[in-house]
């Protein structure tokens, strides 16, 4: 472990309608620390001089619940690959570096306060058709249908998406692509998931279009900045379910 | 309900535990047979909360609302699929024996039963076991990606407690991939308009109309008005107390406040002082930690645990001299294959860190700290090779390296012919709680209309909770139990319109509220927050952690006294009451994790034995085992608090009725 002190220049907006600013904050911290435990330490000091602290989202802290977001150094998550802002730790940064700390900037994710956004578009998604239509008690053994284990691993990799919103954050249009894509694959990938796999592909199609997210450009962006590795295979995939349940009509 | 006063004080009715008659294995179905349902046409009338969208609060909710409730549902974060349960990484326990190893459900049962020692209430987990292998079916017929055999059937691995594998997984990610399970069903029941979702939205106080539970105040954390909600019914799945040791394996947003809140309205908490220390955490590593991070039990099927055998070699290993990949087999004693032969590694947790802890404070722990020992996968690598290792735990090999820039699937050292591979360091740190809202066999607490399922109640896994074992519980409640037994409440509310929320209950509960909010401004001191929570989980860990004994309880309750005291003169939250404002919301919970402190420690100071997660040093066994009083403690300790936070509260004993298990001493050795 060694010390070390950064400079943070993080955007503060004091409410949805309010003018943002960058504010410059010097802390000292330690290469063993974390990014947001760091923000924490900056915090505590702020509120020993009773000004007001930096609000920002987090919550598992392990990298595995979505809630933390933040734009650092230009980066969804920071300069880590892999990784959540709340699994990035300071030995990532020099000593001295003056770090550029942003909420997600998208018109579907309006800042609520300084480093937070509301993300609620993501969750109307899903509401729109990630889901499949049974009710709880009417299952058949689990066993019952062999499922390939090829296919079954290739819809774990799709389900992990976190939804944090990194690759709308990332992406130069604002697009969703790979959020829905992730999850529109994982159920066409599995056989309980085929009775609505036309409808679902165009539902979530839509609430996107309507939510406001931009449209996408195949830059991969998205794939690269996402702390889960979605891969953008599944953006071809969304692709062809959808033109193939639009051909369907 | 009436207590009855005996010789041992205040007693809850046999009746009012209400466990249906019969023999063990045909009581949920007696119960099912002859429980009261509500029609279809009448479902529409009625209107139940939910607070907390975890595997519990989300399976209930949505499960609810496909029954034809109409449901509104709570969550702290911006959304449901946020809540906890998506951290729990291990898997999932059920009795489906499919790897043919002599699995069943009766195994399942008395296992968790033993596993919790002898203090689950019997009724409750065999239906847990009962309903086990409905889940898999359900969360298959979701699209849950479990993990597959190449012929195409489900994966099946070993977790602490058992001989048998019998856990279903989705890599290190189980929790994630239920909940997104429930969550979807959950979406399912949002767009179809049955449940209601409020986000970013905490609940500050249960409303109580006539006796019965008819609504919450719930703050919403954005705009920082406190709201009104009404219902039927109303049902707690928010989640354990851990947090009150400020370092845990728990969110950051982990609180107690709602069942504090239901504990000052009258409801019994029951065994707060059976917590659960989890042995394989990363090892705290500075003052400026904000939680643990937890290294799944999946890690014990192939890593061996570990520490030197000889002192000296200790000492140069927490001097950094040498690493651990330069202990040669011989010298190293894998404490927990020679304790307990014939589970090994896979003892259950409580057995697991008191091990740790006997090894640490004997002088052979290792890190900087001391406080640590080894996780070693060098056997597992030598004999599957590193694909099939990285395959299974990859994802945790790289978690484990983000956090301490140590990779242990990277070969340390090589002495001879034989490879050693750099081992994790881990230690034990909170992690769960098995005590909770004390419920009935309906999952009701006792205050009529009031339900508490998942972390939140106290029910089924006693004093220690075996490993796959949490994701079970929330999602039975919820799935399978939880919407059968509200409706033997529901049933004769049919008639009953929802309540005002402009009643005067409501207004006063609202005012209360308010007021607590306006204190916390105003004492404008010099104490953040977080440095009187700090304070409060270092007395917790130090004298109502691992180890407790009468004195250090004693001391505890002596301290969280001047706790309270910092905590209500010179407390400072910045900003105001309008908006957002974390600081402020956090100030709160405090409070209740204060109350929260000091009822772990009272229940501790009580139970004059140790059983599962709650070690009294005063009573062990010549080898360092734990040693029950059955004669005297046999029972569920539920506190009843009695008019303000600082006066102790009172003793209510509900006896343990076991008829299918004989209760006898812990055994892991053979």
């Amino acid at each position: 472990m060694s010390k070390m002190t950064v400079t943070l220049r993080v955007w503060r907006q004091a409410g949805p309608k309010a003018q943002g600013e960058f504010k410059n904050y010097t802390v000292e911290t330690d290469t063993d620390t974390s990014f947001l435990e760091t923000l924490d330490i900056l915090n505590e000091q702020l509120v020993e001089k009773k000004e007001e602290p930096i609000a920002f989202d987090s919550d598992c802290r392990e990298g595995i619940c979505g809630m933390c977001s933040l734009y650092i150094n230009g980066h969804p998550h920071g300069p880590a690959t892999g990784a959540t802002t709340c699994q990035l730790y300071m030995r990532r940064f020099k000593d001295g570096e003056t770090i550029t700390v942003e909420p997600w900037r998208s018109a579907a994710f309006p800042v609520i306060k300084d480093l937070i956004v509301d993300r609620n578009a993501f969750d109307k998604i899903q509401q729109a058709g990630g889901y499949v239509s049974f009710n709880c008690g009417g299952a058949q053994d689990a066993n019952d249908l062999p499922i390939s284990k090829v296919a079954a691993d290739m819809a774990m990799d799709s389900a992990t998406c976190i939804g944090c919103g990194a690759c709308v954050a990332a992406c130069k249009n604002g697009s969703a692509m790979l959020f829905v894509s992730a999850k529109v694959s994982q159920f066409a990938l599995l056989p309980q998931g085929q009775v609505e796999r036309a409808r679902r592909a165009r539902k979530m199609v839509a609430k996107m279009d309507e939510l406001g997210f931009g449209n996408c450009t195949n830059t991969g962006a998205c794939s690269a900045e996402c702390p889960k590795n979605i891969s953008l295979s599944n953006i071809a995939r969304l692709n062809r379910e959808f033109i193939a349940a639009k051909c369907a009509e | 309900m009436e207590l009855i006063k005996t010789a041992d004080g205040l007693v809850i009715p046999a009746a009012d535990s209400k466990i249906p008659e019969g023999p063990v294995a045909e009581k949920w179905t007696n119960y099912k047979d002859h429980q009261k349902l509500v029609n279809p046409a009448n479902k529409r009338k009625l209107t139940v909360i939910v607070v907390g969208t975890g595997l519990a609060g989300a399976s209930a909710a949505s499960t609810l609302g496909e029954l034809g409730f109409n449901v509104l549902n709570f969550c702290i974060q911006d959304s449901p699929r946020r809540a906890h349960s998506i951290a729990a990484q291990g898997g999932i326990n059920a009795a489906k024996n499919y790897q043919n190893d002599g699995d069943s459900v009766y195994r399942l049962f008395y296992d968790t039963v033993k596993g919790g020692d002898y203090r689950a209430r019997e009724a409750n987990v065999y239906r847990l076991a009962e309903v086990s292998n409905n889940i898999i079916d359900q969360c298959v017929a979701q699209c849950v990606p479990f993990a597959r055999e190449y012929g195409g059937l489900l994966a099946n691995r070993s977790f602490g407690g058992a001989q048998v594998s019998r856990t279903f997984y989705a890599k290190g990610q189980t929790g994630q991939q239920l909940l997104l399970g429930a969550y979807s069903s959950l979406n399912r029941q949002i767009e179809l308009g049955k449940v209601k979702s409020f986000n970013r939205y905490e609940m500050h106080d249960v409303v109580m109309v006539d006796g019965r539970a008819r609504g919450i105040i719930a703050k919403n954390l954005v705009t920082g008005e406190f709201e009104r909600f009404s219902a039927h019914a109303v049902v707690l799945a928010t989640g354990g107390y851990g947090n009150t040791y400020f370092l845990s394996t728990n969110a950051m947003s982990c609180n107690c406040s709602a069942a504090v809140a239901a504990y000052r309205k009258g409801a019994y908490f029951a065994n707060p002082a059976f917590v659960q220390i989890h042995p394989t955490c990363i090892p705290v590593h500075g003052d400026k930690q904000s939680k643990l991070t937890l290294m799944s039990e999946s890690l014990r099927n192939d890593g061996r645990i570990w520490v030197p055998k000889d002192l000296e070699t200790a000492k140069k290993l927490q001097k950094g001299e040498i690493k651990g990949s330069d202990v040669p087999e011989e010298e190293r004693d894998y404490y927990l294959e020679r304790r307990y032969p014939a589970f090994g590694n896979l003892v259950p947790r409580d057995v697991a860190s008191r091990a740790a802890k006997e090894r640490c404070d004997k002088g052979f722990g290792v890190n900087n700290t001391g406080l640590a020992v080894f996780l070693d996968f060098s056997e597992a690598i030598n004999r599957l090779g590193i694909d099939t290792v990285r395959q299974r735990y990859g994802n945790l090999f790289d978690m484990y390296e983000e956090i301490t820039d140590v990779n242990p699937g990277e070969l340390g050292n090589k002495i001879g012919d034989t490879c050693y591979y750099n081992p994790m360091m881990i230690f034990p740190a909170i992690h769960y709680t098995m005590g909770g809202l004390w419920v009935d066999y309906e999952l009701q607490t006792s205050l009529k209309g009031l339900y508490a399922i998942g972390e939140c109640n106290f029910s089924d896994h006693g004093a220690n909770r075996l490993g796959a074992s949490a994701l079970m519980q929330g999602l039975a409640d919820g799935y399978f139990v939880l919407p059968y037994t509200i409706q033997n409440y529901l049933s004769d509310q049919i008639s009953v319109p929802c309540p005002s929320t402009s009643l005067p209950e409501f207004d006063e509960a609202e005012k209360q509220c308010r007021a607590r909010q306006q204190q916390l401004l105003d004492i404008q001191g010099n104490h953040s927050v977080d440095s009187i929570h700090k304070e409060l989980g270092h007395i917790m860990w130090e004298y109502v952690g691992m180890a407790r004994t009468k004195e250090s309880l004693e001391t505890a309750l002596a301290k969280l006294k001047e706790i309270r005291k910092t905590f209500e003169t010179d407390l400072y939250v910045p900003g105001s009451a309008e908006g957002y404002n974390n600081e402020l919301d956090k100030a709160f919970r405090l409070r209740d994790f204060i109350t929260m402190g000091e009822l772990i420690a009272y229940d501790a100071l009580n139970r004059n034995e140790s059983c599962g997660g709650h070690f009294r040093e005063e009573y062990q066994t010549e080898e360092g085992e734990a040693k029950r009083d059955d004669e005297n403690y046999f029972y569920v300790a539920c506190w009843d608090y009695q008019g303000n936070d600082n006066t102790a509260p009172a003793l209510i004993k509900e006896p343990l009725q076991y008829e299918a298990i004989k209760v006898q001493t812990r055994n892991y050795k053979s």
